[in-house]
């Protein structure tokens, strides 16, 4: 088997986020129109690795991600130790303001995936002018808690093992073996308590069912992709966003679940491209 | 229904019944009317006592329809029933008593329960 190496290329840079100091972990592939990629709640950057070796997506755009504090390789803050971490609207809109801001990126495409989809939505309402268009994966308004969360941060339920046999259904049941158990191995990664944490802004404090259908696609384009799996945020709770919001573009994918850009890559970037290229053909129209 | 065949299910299962070596326990399936007590002595199905039963012991119960369980149990479920939480997040499957067995252990209870699907269907 010969050696490659793929053309995605990872750094750290330090910043400050809602007044403290932060190293996060950046990593990007390809040039041209800037792809900005949010992952799921209790994983990181890796969920997006198929799509920054696609040429077809590289070629055309600059596809960036980055791991949110406290998970993959971005390290919390400073006093970290003796907090709780909870992650909140505020916090998460100006995260991605700020990591934006440093990369100088100028209005972006945003692709977000479940809690990334959510703060999608966020920003569509709030923040439209900073991007060029909006993809929401696995995009609700809101999720109520279905399980107990304290099962998620406790010494004696293991929590890798508990995190990833929580998601574990949500992965499609079309999604290859290395796809699915990769999707999943990220979930077992992730540190005590960050995806309950992550947890506390999809099922409380993110709830943006009395705002989103305010939402206004002509200042910026709106695409919800959603898995047709999805247990969490189901085909009928994107489809009701979408009716809620004129100009919304909806699709639901057929056989796929809840992480499709990592789960099933091959499958997903038949649906993303076409977005992608309707993206495109505005931006010349 | 076919409870019973999750012992041999289980059992040939050398990486499940791997990773269940640190669970013993007994809990009360309930399909509909029918119900069965099965226990698990490290990782392995040591029984599958068919009901009824006037004191069931247990360390926690699942409960669904006859319905809801066949749709589980299909070759392909179809959204929403494909799994152990999927029907938990509908109301479809109840779970209840001392729940840190079945969440600590969770991986294996979807595993196993998945395993009275038609044979070779993904867990």
């Amino acid at each position: 088997m010969t050696t490659r190496f793929e053309p995605v290329v990872g750094r750290y840079m330090s910043l400050d986020l809602s007044g403290r100091r932060h190293r996060l972990y950046v990593e990007e592939a390809g040039e041209g129109t800037p792809l900005l990629c949010l992952h799921t709640a209790g994983a990181d950057t890796r969920q997006y690795r198929a799509l920054m070796n696609d040429d077809r997506i590289t070629r055309r755009h600059r596809v960036i991600a980055f791991d949110m504090p406290w998970h993959g390789k971005s390290s919390p803050p400073a006093g970290w130790h003796d907090e709780e971490y909870q992650l909140t609207s505020a916090q998460y809109t100006s995260m991605i303001l700020e990591v934006m801001a440093a990369l100088e990126l100028d209005r972006p495409i945003l692709i977000g995936c479940s809690i990334g989809g959510r703060i999608a939505l966020h920003l569509a309402l709030e923040h439209s002018d900073r991007f060029r268009a909006i993809i929401g994966l696995q995009a609700g308004a809101h999720v109520d808690p279905y399980y107990d969360l304290n099962f998620l941060h406790r010494p004696d339920v293991h929590g890798g093992e508990i995190c990833a046999a929580i998601v574990s259904g949500l992965v499609g049941p079309d999604a290859p073996e290395d796809g699915r158990w990769e999707t999943l191995w990220h979930y077992m990664q992730g540190g005590p308590g960050v995806f309950k944490g992550d947890l506390y802004f999809y099922k409380i404090d993110g709830d943006i069912r009395g705002r989103v259908s305010r939402i206004d696609t002509s200042r910026c384009p709106l695409f919800l992709l959603s898995g047709e799996y999805d247990y969490s945020c189901t085909p009928e709770e994107t489809l009701a966003v979408a009716r809620s919001i004129p100009g919304c573009d909806v699709t639901i994918m057929k056989g796929l679940g809840h992480f499709p850009m990592s789960e099933n890559p091959q499958v997903f970037l038949d649906y993303l491209l076409p977005v992608l290229d309707k993206i495109s053909a505005m931006a010349r129209g | 229904m076919m409870i019973e065949a999750l012992m041999a299910r289980v059992n040939s299962d050398e990486a499940l019944v791997r990773r269940g070596r640190f669970l013993t326990t007994t809990f009360l399936l309930e399909i509909g009317s029918a119900a069965w007590l099965i226990s698990i002595f490290e990782g392995r199905v040591a029984s599958v006592t068919p009901g009824p039963f006037v004191m069931p012991s247990s360390s926690f119960a699942l409960r669904a329809s006859e319905e809801e369980w066949k749709k589980f149990l299909s070759p392909r479920p179809p959204p929403g029933s494909n799994d152990l939480m999927a029907l938990i997040k509908r109301r479809a499957l109840n779970a209840e008593g001392d729940l840190w067995v079945f969440m600590a252990n969770l991986r294996y209870f979807k595993e196993a329960l998945a395993k009275l699907r038609p044979t070779g269907t993904k867990a």
